[in-house]
């Protein structure tokens, strides 16, 4: 297993807390097995990285004493860290008060840029509610549509774009969809993280380009996971998906991309990058020590990750009537999600609880909403009994097989309890 | 996998004429694909079946059932009264 041995910062050994959390994840209790990470886990050592650097970056960047100078260093420092690994420089790199708003700003920002040359948003149908949300805003106060040239109602200025059967775009779709005139801002996500389906981002990036749009990509659910994507303008992220903590999102804008923040000029641009987001520094640095602790780990932890999931996968499809979603191959590692028809998705999440499992789902009755997922929905799939598993960090969890292959004996008779429990075990 | 069932025509009634009402007006998913489940659990012959329900994943749902089951969706037909109107043509079990 993949560990980087030296840290970014020393641990102060000698800071001791006031408070009883309790046991973090990092050290479940013996009798839980989180399969919902994603939110997940800090990483162990980015969690004594975070508490060093409460000691040595609590001051504002900005200022010049020798306090601020510290947390100066360490933040650019935290910059150089993940823009290598993200491919790209420092200055390109940003970060933002989370992943969703990140993602929010990578199209905002690009959408604000060419406001002069057309104003058309086009999404795909399985985008992230930051980019679906503000897109349906843009519908409700634009009066609908554009104008057009001959003064008739002009193309929508948000469109999505449909996906397949698996949660993949339609291609052909998206290249007619940005051609249309006007269209200068197209969002893509890397992969789908409720069901794991990676996106063909080169050919819609391909199409984008041809077109004179700029792409958005959001990689909430893939950083750190899988290797980064080069094929996009503007890239968004959260620093949870790979271990770091919660409360930062990283926003790349690549140098030559039209992106501008709207309202006033930051003055701080070189402290913060783009966005203008002053990052809290100790968070800056906790993400900065999980990003290098996974990418020294990520091929392993990945590769088993694949396989502890087609593990799930096939014991679920094993289940009478429970449809797994999603690409099996072309897919992250480490997210799976299946609906059981006849069941209720609250009461399967409840049991597994029950029996020790951490679980997501998409169904209606477990959202806030009360709307089932836009993802499952947009795919024909069924989205009552939904049941998402999101794999943690090896590091973060080093029990995630065993705690994966107890789940596999368990979605039968879980699947089968609730059913009965709806009178519907026999249909 | 097929492609998602993306119908949604206004089914014309002389067309297609209703056999059979499922009323899971108030029921929360999945119980009124259960219903409609239940409804048609023995039927020996074809029938088209209209599910009322106010439930929003009934929307995707009973599509998704009839992929499933191997019967066919024929769309969601305008109804007024707070709930939506979901038409199926039922192959016969066999």
């Amino acid at each position: 297993m993949g560990h980087r041995s030296q840290t970014l910062l020393q641990p102060d050994r000698s800071v001791r807390s006031g408070w009883d959390y309790g046991r973090g994840v990092a050290n479940p209790l013996p009798d839980r097995a989180v399969l919902d990470a994603a939110p997940g886990p800090l990483h162990p050592v980015a969690r004594d990285t975070l508490l060093a650097a409460l000691e040595a970056g609590w001051a504002d960047p900005r200022r010049l004493h020798r306090e601020a100078r510290t947390a100066r260093r360490l933040l650019d420092q935290a910059r150089e860290v993940l823009a290598a690994g993200l491919g790209v420089r420092p200055p390109e790199v940003g970060f933002a008060p989370d992943g969703p708003t990140a993602v929010r700003w990578a199209v905002e920002g690009l959408r604000y840029a060419a406001r002069r040359r057309g104003p058309r948003v086009v999404a795909s149908a399985v985008e992230h509610s930051a980019v679906l949300v503000p897109g349906r805003h843009l519908l409700d106060s634009s009066g609908l549509l554009q104008p057009g040239v001959d003064g008739r109602a002009g193309p929508p200025v948000f469109e999505t774009v449909e996906v397949d059967a698996e949660g993949r775009v339609d291609l052909e779709a998206w290249r007619r969809a940005v051609e249309v005139p006007g269209t200068t801002v197209a969002a893509l996500q890397h992969a789908n993280g409720e069901v794991g389906t990676i996106q063909p981002l080169e050919a819609a990036h391909g199409a984008c380009r041809h077109a004179g749009a700029a792409l958005a990509v959001d990689a909430q659910a893939s950083l750190g996971r899988v290797a980064a994507p080069t094929a996009y303008d503007v890239l968004a992220g959260d620093a949870q998906s790979w271990g770091g903590p919660g409360g930062l999102g990283v926003l790349v804008v690549r140098e030559g991309t039209r992106w501008l923040a709207p309202g006033p000029a930051n003055p701080d641009a070189s402290l913060t990058g783009p966005g203008g987001h002053a990052a809290w520094v100790p968070l800056a640095l906790a993400a900065a020590e999980a990003w290098q602790q996974t990418a020294a780990d990520r091929e392993g932890d990945a590769a088993e990750a694949f396989d502890l999931v087609a593990r799930v996968r096939a014991a679920a499809a094993a289940v009478p009537d429970v449809e797994v979603v999603g690409d099996p191959d072309d897919r992250l590692p480490h997210v799976v999600t299946f609906s059981a028809l006849y069941a209720d998705g609250e009461a399967l999440v409840r049991e597994f609880d029950r029996r020790g499992f951490a679980v997501a789902s998409g169904s209606a009755c477990t959202a806030s909403t009360l709307e089932p997922s836009h993802v499952l929905a947009a795919m024909g799939a069924l989205t009552h009994g939904n049941v998402r598993v999101t794999l943690p960090l090896r590091a973060v969890a080093p029990d995630r097989a065993a705690s994966v292959a107890a789940f596999c004996e368990h979605i039968g008779p879980v699947v089968q309890q609730v059913r009965d429990e709806l009178g519907a075990s026999r249909l | 996998m097929t492609a998602p069932d993306r119908r949604t025509g206004q089914e014309d009634e002389a067309v297609d004429p209703t056999d059979l009402v499922v009323d899971a007006r108030g029921l929360r998913c999945p119980l009124p694909v259960i219903r409609l489940a239940q409804a048609v659990r023995d039927a020996e012959t074809t029938l088209v079946v209209e599910v009322l329900a106010t439930d929003p994943a009934a929307r995707a749902d009973i599509p998704a059932w009839c992929r499933m089951r191997g019967h066919e969706y024929l769309g969601e037909r305008a109804a007024d009264g707070g709930h939506a109107a979901y038409r199926v043509r039922i192959a016969p079990a066999r």
